[in-house]
């Protein structure tokens, strides 16, 4: 298994708080990797680095084997190569459609190309019927798909996900959830998955990475996590027993 | 009360009377105006926006002086353009500009950069934060970035550049000290004002300042209807 991104000695504290410490973690390429752990665990944390967004205080990041960190710049190769998609969705002034080109006008793709690719993931939600409506008036579920599809339309090799499906009813769940798996079957993308739904987590994930206090209690292939966990914490945790 | 009535129907009879020196005056106070805050605008909106998004050291101390520029008296504007322009002690004196348009637009444009570059940097700080976080993570290089969060900001920088323009319509005392109030000239709706107060025709003086007042409600109407009617992007 080839390892998209390779984590080493990585630490972050917020405000003398410790936040982020983790010895080593690595991301297969082309699977979805789940990250699990209660609310606080440094997950967002984890993504807004491997994103480049928020510096951590010490360690490497190997980007397909290039150390990213202090060196991705605004609009530079790595970052094109991935898209996060945050906890709350918010949507540039425009219509849902231009929300969804931006990631494509950007990279200067040719006007008919841009239409094709758009059309097709608004199929793929379902939301063709509001491509012409003005962002600043969609449902929070709409907010989140769009999110999630203006990020894949530039077929980026990671996705990193938070909680893409936090507050939504199933219907819109599971659209998203078809969204992601199109994503790594079609795409061939990277995703990593931020959630708080096990569930979700035991519908998608081929790799699973438990994490507690900024630190990862156990991470493997899916079913070796969900059906024999090594750890007692990870155990409770799974089985929901644990209180936090 | 009647005074003031008799005031504005002179404002309206002259407004009618399609004097040429009167047309003159309201056309050249627009056209130095005018091309002022768009000077302004092209300077102040991406210079403030660059501020507003980079970290770096002295930023505080800087936008502290910009909002003390904000406020600064047009007089004292005139007075530092005027130096600069004079024979005597000026740097570009070599030029000859004083007492023209262009000496004019120079101190008018002085005047509006710091107020559309600070409020362009209210505004930009204004925005959620995400806006920024997700244009980046959608791969926006730095000019990309500024492009898209000025146009996220839009309704605050297009309200920026009114109050500039209005206050540019409004001053007299920059105008006036490089201007120099001279007929067919340099004299614009401001400096007339002050010319037909001094001559003690004071009717006459409130007259124009009430087409001065038309005027502005005009313009700012005008630009609004252009922001709301999406025109602008
Ligand atoms: N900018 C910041 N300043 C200070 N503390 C922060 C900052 N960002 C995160 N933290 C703290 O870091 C810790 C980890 O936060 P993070 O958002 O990564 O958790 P999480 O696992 O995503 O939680 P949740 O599941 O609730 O989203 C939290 O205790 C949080 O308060
Ligand atoms: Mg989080």
């Amino acid at each position: 298994m080839e390892n998209i991104f390779k984590i080493n000695n990585l630490s972050k504290a917020f405000k003398g708080k410790k936040v982020l410490c983790i010895d080593e973690l690595n991301i297969p390429r082309g699977l979805i990797t789940a990250i699990i752990g209660p609310s606080g665990a440094g997950k967002s944390t984890l993504l807004s680095i491997l994103n480049g967004l928020v510096p951590p205080d010490e360690g490497k990041i190997f980007f397909e084997d290039q150390n990213i960190i202090g060196s991705m710049r605004h609009g530079d190769h790595n970052r094109r190569s991935m898209a996060m998609v945050f906890q709350h969705a918010v949507m540039f002034h425009g219509t849902v459609f231009d929300n969804i080109a931006y990631g494509l006008k950007i990279r200067k793709t040719p006007e008919d190309q841009i239409k094709k690719r758009v059309d097709e993931i608004l199929a793929l939600i379902g939301l063709n019927e509001i491509a012409l409506q003005r962002a600043e008036t969609i449902s929070g579920g709409e907010a989140q798909r769009i999110a999630l599809a203006r990020a894949m339309v530039f077929q980026p090799k990671v996705l990193l996900l938070d909680e893409p499906t936090a507050n939504l009813d199933p219907a819109n769940v599971s659209q998203i959830e078809k969204l992601i798996v199109h994503a790594k079957r079609e795409y061939g993308t990277t995703v990593v998955l931020v959630t708080h739904n096990m569930f979700q987590a035991k519908r998608l994930a081929d790799y699973t990475v438990f994490m507690m206090n900024g630190s990862i209690i156990e991470c493997g292939n899916h079913e070796r996590i969900f059906e024999n966990p090594n750890d007692t914490k990870t155990r409770l945790f799974i089985s929901g027993e644990m209180i936090y | 009360m009647a005074y003031f009535q008799e005031a504005f129907i002179m404002a309206i009879k002259n407004l009618l009377s399609f004097d040429p020196e009167l047309y003159g005056i309201v056309f050249l106070s627009l056209k130095i105006s005018t091309i002022a805050v768009i000077l302004s605008a092209l300077v102040g909106i991406p210079v403030g926006a660059v501020i507003a998004l980079k970290e770096f050291k002295g930023k505080n101390v800087l936008i502290n002086m910009i909002n003390t520029l904000m406020g600064i008296p047009p007089v004292v504007v005139g007075l530092v353009v005027y130096i600069l322009l004079s024979n005597q002690f000026g740097i570009f004196g070599d030029l000859r500009l004083l007492f023209t348009q262009t000496a004019m637009v120079m101190a008018q444009t002085m005047l509006a950069t710091p107020i559309i570059m600070g409020l362009t940097i209210v505004a930009l700080h204004g925005l959620d934060p995400l806006l920024r976080k997700t244009a980046i993570s959608l791969g926006a290089s730095r000019y990309q970035l500024v492009w898209i969060l000025i146009r996220e900001a839009r309704y605050s920088i297009g309200s920026s550049i009114i109050v500039a323009f209005g206050r540019l319509l409004a001053e007299v005392g920059a105008v006036m000290m490089v201007g120099g109030n001279i007929r067919y000239q340099t004299r614009v709706m401001t400096t007339a004002i002050a010319l037909q107060k001094g001559m003690g025709e004071f009717q006459e003086a409130l007259a124009l300042g009430i087409i001065l007042l038309i005027l502005s409600l005009f313009i700012t109407t005008g630009i609004d209807m252009i922001r709301r009617g999406k025109v602008w992007l």
